[in-house]
């Protein structure tokens, strides 16, 4: 009776030094976020006088203001907002492109194999390893030679090509799953490529479709080295006039106007997250654990 | 007509697919393997700012080996790079043990440690460059705290710079090795565990002996992939430190970026960029080798 008790009191000790012990990593993980937030309603005073964990003195939504609309990158002082809706034109055409592209990828690599059809997937698959400073001389040449200019249109045309390798993963690995007696009655039915495609498969793939979306779009929004490599001035995606406005030392650094500048570059990705977090782990872990 | 229909379901069985596929075949020839090819031509040739095409031999990879400048990227690379891995192998497999016991608010704890992962690098860098900040950041917090003699100046000294950019890589990517682990760990059968249990092992054995070896493919999977973010770091860099103080955090893909693009030493960039490309061979091959064994086994 006093063994059993004395084991309930320890296994009691060891759940709280448990719960203790994530509530202590909870904290590291969220104080970043807490600095941030709070140093954004600071004044530069209220950051002189108080610390990091400090609450501000009082709450202003002036360096929000600032970060949004007259904030200095480098030499143009028009904030964040006009490279926020770089990144979102950029975004926008290239998740959808490179998704719908995957899909039917994935959709031949599964379903329509021909030879040479794995071997091609292989070398997609290699690809998600590559690290992509080995092709942005040969890019930058190519879109020169083409005479694309435009920033936005540049880096579409880039984040397609090199998202396409996930999102074909993505769905020829969800596609392998279907059963093919589902495909040889169709087949049997008569119908076609595409008609299959859009009418019985694409309705079922609705999970996988969510999951390459987020994926693509937190890896595009949050991309900086195609950003920064393949675009310039008032076209360039929010990233890298983040890293600009924060690495630019021009006057009294304004820290409270980088925090909320950050916190403007970082709020669609976090949105995406908390709206689709299901969708976002599962996207993490199949690009992960792969084929 | 029904020629004519036979020869269409035949084009469409045996044409339509390939059809559907060239884009993307296109795109990864010439856009991966293409390049790689181009890029390791350039690496041969003695282009500067403009690309030239005339075979140049080694110079540009002598010049890189003999640049100390290359090193110092390379050496960071390796402080950084296996801290980073060891760490964040650490952090998150004790992360999702601690998770995967029957925890209430799991899913709002999982939630909290994972958010990171969705931000950029950029995001993450200038809030690590604003919490290190020597002056104002948390040597400010230690003074308020009564550590009054305290210095915590590691973003501004040379020695210690590196480290602050594995803090940051380790705040970022710890979530998602845990999510990576906890999926493992929830995909182990419970009978073994049960049985072991009954034979009375205490649960620390049951992880160190039991639970933990039975994680190995995870922990393949999750080295390559922080190795892969180690490899390619660049972001986290430019914006935590630039690649300073001096060249204290220079990492190989800034050396590339600033020799190709803002230097006008397109070779020696190219070069760089090759050697990039076999460090991440290097700790890949390995892996897709001992992935495609198993394949032929199973």
């Amino acid at each position: 009776m006093a063994d059993s008790y004395r084991q309930t009191t320890q296994a009691k000790l060891a759940r709280m030094g448990i719960y203790a012990m994530l509530f202590l990593l909870a904290l590291w993980f969220l104080a970043p976020l807490y600095v941030m937030l709070t140093t954004s309603f600071k004044s530069l005073d209220d950051i002189r006088s108080g610390n990091l964990l400090s609450l501000p003195q009082s709450f202003s939504l002036d360096a929000w203001k600032t970060a949004w609309d007259s904030a200095c990158t480098g030499v143009e002082c028009g904030g964040m907002k006009g490279y926020f809706g770089n990144s979102l034109k950029m975004m926008i055409p290239a998740v959808l492109i490179s998704t719908l592209l995957g899909s039917l990828n994935g959709y031949v690599l599964s379903m329509w194999r021909f030879k040479g059809s794995d071997a091609f997937f292989m070398a997609l698959l290699i690809g998600t390893f590559l690290p992509f400073q080995v092709v942005i001389l040969p890019m930058a040449q190519v879109l020169g030679m083409l005479g694309l200019e435009n920033s936005t249109g540049r880096l579409v045309l880039v984040h397609v090509i090199y998202g396409l390798q996930f999102t074909t993963l993505f769905f020829r690995n969800y596609y392998v799953t279907v059963p093919s007696d589902l495909v040889k009655a169709a087949r049997i039915d008569g119908a076609g490529f595409f008609l299959f495609f859009f009418k019985i498969l694409l309705p079922i793939s609705i999970p996988t479709i969510m999951v390459c979306l987020i994926w693509q779009t937190t890896q595009i929004w949050n991309d900086f080295l195609f950003g920064v490599v393949f675009s310039s001035g008032d076209g360039q995606p929010i990233t890298v006039a983040l890293n600009n406005l924060v690495n630019t030392s021009t006057g009294v650094k304004q820290y409270n106007v980088d925090m909320a500048a950050a916190i403007i570059a970082a709020l669609p990705t976090l949105l995406v997250y908390i709206v689709g977090g299901k969708f976002f782990v599962r996207g993490l872990t199949a690009g992960a654990v792969k084929g | 007509m029904t020629v004519n229909s036979f020869s269409f379901s035949r084009f469409v069985d045996v044409t339509l697919p390939k059809v559907v596929i060239a884009p993307t075949a296109l795109a990864c020839l010439v856009g991966f393997y293409g390049f790689i090819g181009w890029t390791a031509w350039l690496s041969f040739t003695n282009s500067h700012m403009l690309p030239h095409y005339e075979w140049a031999g080694f110079v540009q990879y002598v010049e890189l080996f003999g640049n100390d400048r290359w090193w110092q990227a390379m050496w960071n690379l390796g402080v950084f790079g296996s801290l980073f891995i060891l760490i964040c192998l650490a952090l998150g497999l004790f992360t999702a043990v601690l998770l995967d016991q029957k925890i209430r608010a799991e899913g709002a704890l999982r939630t909290i440690y994972l958010y990171p992962m969705a931000l950029s690098f950029i995001v993450t860098g200038t809030a690590w460059k604003w919490i290190l900040n020597p002056g104002l950041g948390i040597e400010k917090l230690l003074h308020d705290w009564g550590f009054t003699g305290a210095t915590f100046d590691w973003i501004i000294n040379p020695h210690y710079a590196i480290y602050t950019v594995v803090i940051a890589g380790v705040w970022q990517s710890t979530g998602f090795v845990m999510a990576l682990f906890l999926a493992g760990l929830r995909g182990i059968d419970d009978s073994i565990i049960k049985a072991a249990q009954i034979d009375g092992a205490s649960l620390p054995v049951i992880y160190t002996r039991i639970i933990i070896p039975s994680l190995r493919p995870v922990f393949l999977s999750v080295f390559m992939i922080l190795a892969h973010i180690a490899v390619k770091s660049f972001d986290l860099v430019m914006a935590l430190t630039g690649g300073g103080p001096g060249f204290a955090t220079d990492l190989p893909s800034i050396f590339m970026y600033q020799h190709g693009f803002t230097r006008g030493q397109l070779g020696l960039g190219a070069a760089s960029a090759m050697m990039m490309l076999f460090t991440a061979a290097a700790v890949v091959m390995p892996f897709l080798y001992s992935e495609l064994m198993r394949d032929r086994r199973g």
